[in-house]
C-alpha cells in the first residue's frame, strides 16, 4: 500500500459527497467506490442517452461525469495511488480507462485489472482473435497463448507472468494433455519447462523470479520456481510464497495424509494438519502464519507451527500480522456468527459479518468494519462504534497509528472521518 | 465370470480406459492399489466389506438390475464382487484386464445415486465402495475419455467446460443486456461485496443452457434480491474430479468455489438446480478440505424457490397449467431431504400434480448422475438401455396424464432427455427455473 502521510489527517467529519443528486440525475447507477485517502467517490452509471459512464463527486458539492462514455463499463476501481480505472468497451473493443484517460491497445476483450502495491502499474488479461496475452500500463506482451490464465503482476509492476498453455491441447485429447502443455510465461517469455497443470505463479519481492503449483502427472505435486521443480513431490500443494529476507519459497505440502509447511523442498513445519493454506510473512519476514485444521473441523491459526488452542468450527479467513510480527488476528465463523480473534482470543461481540482486521502501525490496536442487523460499523480493539452506516470500507490507521480514517455512506451522504484513538476510545 | 466380460459383452471402445490399460503393469497395479486402501481407507471400508452377508437384497434397489431383467451381473453385490472384493482378495495382483472391467463397472454401470443403500439391512454404502475403485481408476489412469476430459478442464478453468475467463464474464454481459429488453436496468451483479446471495451455476449453464442464467438474473430482481456472481474462476460448482476420483483436484475446485464467495464477504451461496455438485459442496468436497459442514451457508435453488414463496418475495400471474410430474434428484433427495420443499414449489406453481411412482427418496435415477453421462458417446447406448425402468416409471406417469417433467437437476436433464427420446415416451423437460420465469408477475 502507497504511504499515507500525505493524506489529510485533521480530526473531524466532512462532507465529501451528496449521492441523493446522482440517484435523481441517473436511472441507472452501480455501488459507489471510495478512494483509499477517502477524498474521491465515484460510481458506474448510465447517462440520459443510456450510455455507461463514470460519475465522481465535483466541487461544491456538485457531481461531475467523465467526459467519454462507453456501451459498457465494468470493474471499477480506485487504484491504491487513488487513480481511478475501469475496463470499458466501444463498438465491442475493450481497454483500461485510468481518470477518463483510456489506453491506446484495444481488444475483443479485457479482464482481472490489477494494481502493484504502489499503484503505478495497472495490468489486465487480454483475449484478442482468440489469443491471450497480457498489458499493462498500456504495453503489451509481444506473445499471445491460445488459453492463460492466473495472471500476477510483481511488486514494483515492471513484469507480468500468467499460466499459458503453451501446447495447444483440444478438448478430448487426454494423453497429450498429460504430457504437459502447460506453463508459466513472465512478460511473455515461458519457462522452457511445461507441467500437466500449473496454478498461481507469485513474484519474488525483487521482482526476480517466479514460483507457482505444479503437477506433472496425476499424483505427483510440486513448487517450480523459475521452471525447476523441487527435487521432493507430494500429493498436494498449495500457493508457495518467497520469503522477503532471503531467496528461499515456502508452501503448504501434503504428504501421508498431513499438510505442512515446506520450504524448499524440506519440511519446516513439523507438526502435521489436516489442512494449512494462505501461509504469509510478517512484513520483516522472520515469521510465518497459516490459517490451519488442528483437527477435522476445527480452525485456527498458526504462527511458526505454534497454533492457537482455540478453535473455530466453521471458516476463518483474512489472517494478518501486526508489523513486527508479534501480533495476529483473523476473521472466524463459529456458530454461524463471524467475528474476530486476536493473539488467540475472540472479541466477545459476534456479527452477521466481519471484515480483514487491521493493526495499527505499532501493533497496538486493531480496527475492522462488520456487519450487525444489515448495517455496518467500525469495531476498534473489539468495542464496536454506534454510528451505523449503509455503506463502509476498512478503516485505516494513520502511520503513527494515533487517528483512524473512517469512510462511510449514511443515507446517501458520503463523509470522511478522522478520529483519534490515542489514549484508548 | 471372466475378468473381461462386460467390456467385451458391450464392445465398448473408449480410448480412456484401453489406453490407459496399455500403460500398466502388474507392479504398478498392485502399488497404487494397496497405497489406496492402506492409506486412504479405513474402517468405513472395512466394516462395508467384512459386514455384507451377500444376501442380495440391494438388488431390487438397482435401476440397473431391474433394467437388466434382473441380471445378477448388475446386483449392487456383484458389482462390488467384480471390483474391490477381488482386489482385497488378491491383495492388489490383479491383471489389467481386471482393471478395464472394474473401471467400466465403476464408471458406467453405477450412478453412485444410494437407492441401493436404502434397501441394504446393514445400510452399506455400495456408492462409497464404488467411489474407492475410482479412486484406484483414477491413480492409474484408466479412465472414461470423456469424463476424463471434463476432468482436465476442471483443473485448467475451474470449471468443466473449458470455458475461458473472458468468455464467462462475456455471456453474464449477454444474459444481462437480453433481459434488459424485458426489466429495464435489470443487473447481474458482478463481485458485489456483501451481497446478501452469491449464486453460482455449472460449466454447461453459460456454455449450453444461458437462459438459465437470464431466468435466474429475472428472478432475483422480481425478488429484490441483493445478490452476485463472481467475475473470476469460483463460479462453477460442478465436480466432475468427485467423479474420477482426483480427489485433489476436487479439493482445489471446492477451495476455489467457497473462497471465491467468501472474499465477496456473501452471506450464503444459492447454486443453481444441479444435484452432482449440491453433493460436491455439500458433502464430499467440503469434507475433504477439513469442513464438517460447508464453511458458508448453501443452499440449492430448490431451497431458495421454496423461500420466496414461503415469504411472498414473489408474485405469480396464474398457475402453470399443464399437469405436470416431479422426478427427485438423487443427490438432493436421498442425499439432502429436499423432496417436500420440491412438491410445495410444485404446490405453488402447478394446477395439476401427478406424482411418478416411487417418489422422493424410493424414486428412481435418471441413469445420468455419478457421471455416468459425462463418460459420453461410449457408453451412451449402454446408458439409455439401462433407463428402461425408468422410462417405464415416465411411462406410468404419462399414462395418468402428466405432459411435463420437472428435474431440478442437469444431469437428470440430460438422462431423462436421452430416455424421452429413446423410448418415445414424447414428454417435455423442465426445471423449476423454467416454470417459474413463465409464471412469474414482474414488478412494476
Amino acid at each position: 500500500m502507497s504511504n499515507n502521510n500525505s493524506w489529510d489527517w485533521d480530526t473531524g467529519k466532512r462532507l465529501v459527497a451528496d449521492l441523493e443528486p446522482w440517484h435523481n440525475e441517473f436511472s441507472y447507477m452501480e455501488e459507489a467506490r471510495i478512494s483509499p485517502h477517502g477524498e474521491n467517490i465515484a460510481a458506474i452509471v448510465k447517462n440520459e442517452d443510456m450510455e455507461f459512464t463514470i460519475c465522481s463527486q465535483g466541487a461544491d458539492g456538485s457531481f461531475i461525469t467523465w467526459e467519454n462514455s462507453y456501451d459498457k463499463i465494468w470493474n471499477l476501481k480506485y487504484g491504491p495511488d487513488n487513480r481511478l480505472s475501469a475496463l470499458i468497451s466501444d463498438m465491442a473493443e475493450w481497454t483500461v480507462s485510468t481518470d477518463d484517460t483510456p489506453w491506446e491497445n484495444t481488444y475483443d476483450f479485457a479482464w482481472d485489472m490489477t494494481f502493484n502495491p504502489a499503484g503505478t502499474h495497472v495490468s489486465v488479461s487480454t483475449q484478442k482473435e482468440l489469443q491471450y496475452s497480457v498489458i499493462t500500463n498500456d504495453v503489451p506482451w509481444e506473445n499471445s497463448y491460445s488459453r492463460l490464465t492466473d495472471m500476477a503482476l510483481s511488486p514494483d509492476g515492471n513484469h507480468t507472468a500468467a499460466v499459458v498453455e503453451t501446447i495447444p491441447v483440444l478438448e478430448s485429447e487426454i494423453f497429450k494433455f498429460r504430457k504437459g502443455c502447460y506453463s508459466v510465461a513472465v512478460d511473455g517469455t515461458p519457462w522452457g519447462t511445461n507441467f500437466m497443470n500449473v496454478w498461481d505463479p507469485v513474484f519474488s519481492w525483487d521482482n526476480a523470479r517466479v514460483a507457482a503449483s505444479v503437477r506433472t502427472n496425476y499424483q505427483d505435486y510440486f513448487i517450480a520456481v523459475d521452471g525447476k521443480t523441487w527435487n521432493k513431490s507430494f500429493t498436494s500443494v498449495w500457493m508457495p510464497r518467497f520469503s522477503p529476507v532471503d531467496k528461499s519459497v515456502t508452501a503448504p505440502v501434503k504428504t501421508n495424509g498431513k499438510w505442512f509447511l515446506a520450504k524448499d523442498g524440506d519440511i519446516v513445519w513439523d507438526r502435521g494438519y489436516h489442512q494449512l493454506w494462505h501461509h504469509f510473512y510478517s512484513r520483516d519476514g522472520l515469521k510465518i502464519a497459516a490459517i490451519v485444521a488442528s483437527e477435522f473441523g476445527k480452525w485456527t491459526l498458526a504462527v511458526d507451527d505454534t497454533p492457537w488452542e482455540i478453535t473455530f468450527s466453521q471458516y476463518l479467513t483474512d489472517a494478518v500480522l501486526s508489523d513486527d510480527g508479534k501480533r495476529a488476528a483473523c476473521v472466524f465463523k463459529d456458530d454461524n456468527k463471524w467475528g474476530i480473534a486476536v493473539d488467540g482470543g475472540a472479541w466477545e461481540d459476534k456479527f452477521d459479518m466481519a471484515w480483514k482486521p487491521v493493526f495499527s502501525p505499532d501493533g497496538r490496536k486493531v480496527a475492522a468494519k462488520v456487519e450487525i442487523n444489515g448495517a455496518y460499523h467500525v469495531v476498534v480493539d473489539g468495542t464496536v462504534f454506534k454510528t451505523a452506516y449503509d455503506h463502509l470500507e476498512s478503516p485505516v490507521f494513520s502511520s503513527d497509528g494515533s487517528k483512524l480514517l473512517i469512510k462511510g455512506i449514511e443515507k446517501n451522504r458520503y463523509h470522511r472521518e478522522i478520529i483519534s484513538v490515542k489514549g484508548g476510545l | 465370470m471372466t475378468e473381461s466380460k462386460a467390456v467385451k459383452d458391450t464392445a465398448i471402445d473408449d480410448q480412456g480406459i484401453i489406453k490407459g490399460i496399455e500403460q500398466l503393469s502388474p507392479e504398478k497395479i498392485e502399488r497404487v492399489i494397496n497405497q489406496v486402501l492402506k492409506s486412504e481407507t479405513g474402517a468405513r471400508l472395512k466394516t462395508y466389506v467384512d459386514t455384507c452377508v451377500h444376501c442380495g437384497l440391494c438388488s431390487d434397489g438397482c435401476h440397473y438390475f431391474l433394467a437388466h431383467d434382473r441380471d445378477p451381473k448388475y446386483s449392487p453385490a456383484a458389482k462390488v464382487k467384480q471390483t474391490l472384493w477381488e482386489i482385497i482378495r488378491k491383495k492388489g495382483k490383479v491383471t489389467p484386464e481386471f482393471i478395464e472391467n472394474a473401471a467400466v463397472v465403476a464408471y458406467t454401470q453405477c450412478n453412485l445415486c444410494k437407492r441401493c443403500a436404502m434397501y441394504c439391512p446393514f445400510g452399506l454404502d455400495i456408492a462409497y465402495v464404488m467411489s474407492v475403485m475410482r479412486r484406484i481408476c483414477h491413480k492409474l489412469g484408466v479412465v472414461p475419455l470423456y469424463i476424463q476430459d471434463t476432468a482436465h478442464s476442471h483443473s485448467v478453468t475451474k470449471n468443466q467446460m473449458w470455458i475461458k475467463d473472458d468468455e464467462w464474464v462475456d455471456t453474464l454481459m449477454w444474459q444481462e443486456e437480453e433481459a434488459q429488453d424485458e426489466v429495464e436496468n435489470l443487473r447481474i451483479p458482478l463481485d458485489k461485496e456483501g451481497a446478501d446471495v452469491f449464486y453460482s451455476v455449472i460449466g454447461p449453464e453459460p456454455k449450453f443452457r444461458a437462459q438459465l442464467i437470464y431466468q435466474a438474473a429475472v428472478i432475483m430482481n422480481a425478488a429484490g434480491e441483493n445478490w452476485t456472481m463472481p467475475s473470476m474462476p469460483g463460479w462453477d460448482n460442478s465436480d466432475m474430479c468427485m467423479y474420477t476420483g482426483d480427489y485433489e483436484m476436487m479439493e482445489r475446485l471446492k477451495k476455489a468455489h467457497f473462497e471465491a464467495a467468501a472474499n465477496l464477504k456473501v452471506k450464503k451461496i444459492v447454486m443453481g438446480e444441479c444435484g452432482h455438485a449440491f453433493r460436491s459442496v455439500y458433502d464430499m468436497g467440503n469434507r475433504a478440505l477439513g469442513w464438517k459442514m460447508p464453511p458458508l451457508e448453501v443452499i440449492h435453488a430448490i431451497e431458495y424457490y421454496n423461500d420466496l414463496f414461503v415469504k411472498e418475495k414473489i408474485k405469480i400471474k396464474k398457475k402453470f397449467d399443464r399437469p405436470v410430474t416431479l422426478h427427485d434428484p438423487c443427490n438432493i433427495v436421498r442425499g439432502r431431504g429436499l423432496h417436500e420443499m420440491s412438491r410445495n414449489i410444485v404446490n405453488a406453481t402447478c394446477k395439476n400434480f401427478i406424482e411418478m411412482t416411487p417418489n422422493r427418496e424410493h424414486n428412481y435415477c435418471c441413469v445420468a448422475g455419478g457421471g455416468v453421462i459425462n463418460c459420453g458417446p461410449p457408453f451412451k447406448n449402454a446408458r439409455v438401455d439401462s433407463g428402461k425402468i425408468k422410462a417405464e416409471q415416465l411411462f406410468a406417469a404419462k399414462a395418468k396424464g402428466a405432459e411435463v417433467v420437472i428435474a431440478p437437476c442437469h444431469n437428470c436433464h440430460g438422462g431423462l432427455e436421452d430416455i424421452i427420446h429413446h423410448y418415445g415416451i414424447d414428454m417435455e423437460l423442465k426445471f423449476f427455473g423454467d416454470i417459474i420465469y413463465e409464471i412469474l408477475e414482474l414488478p412494476e
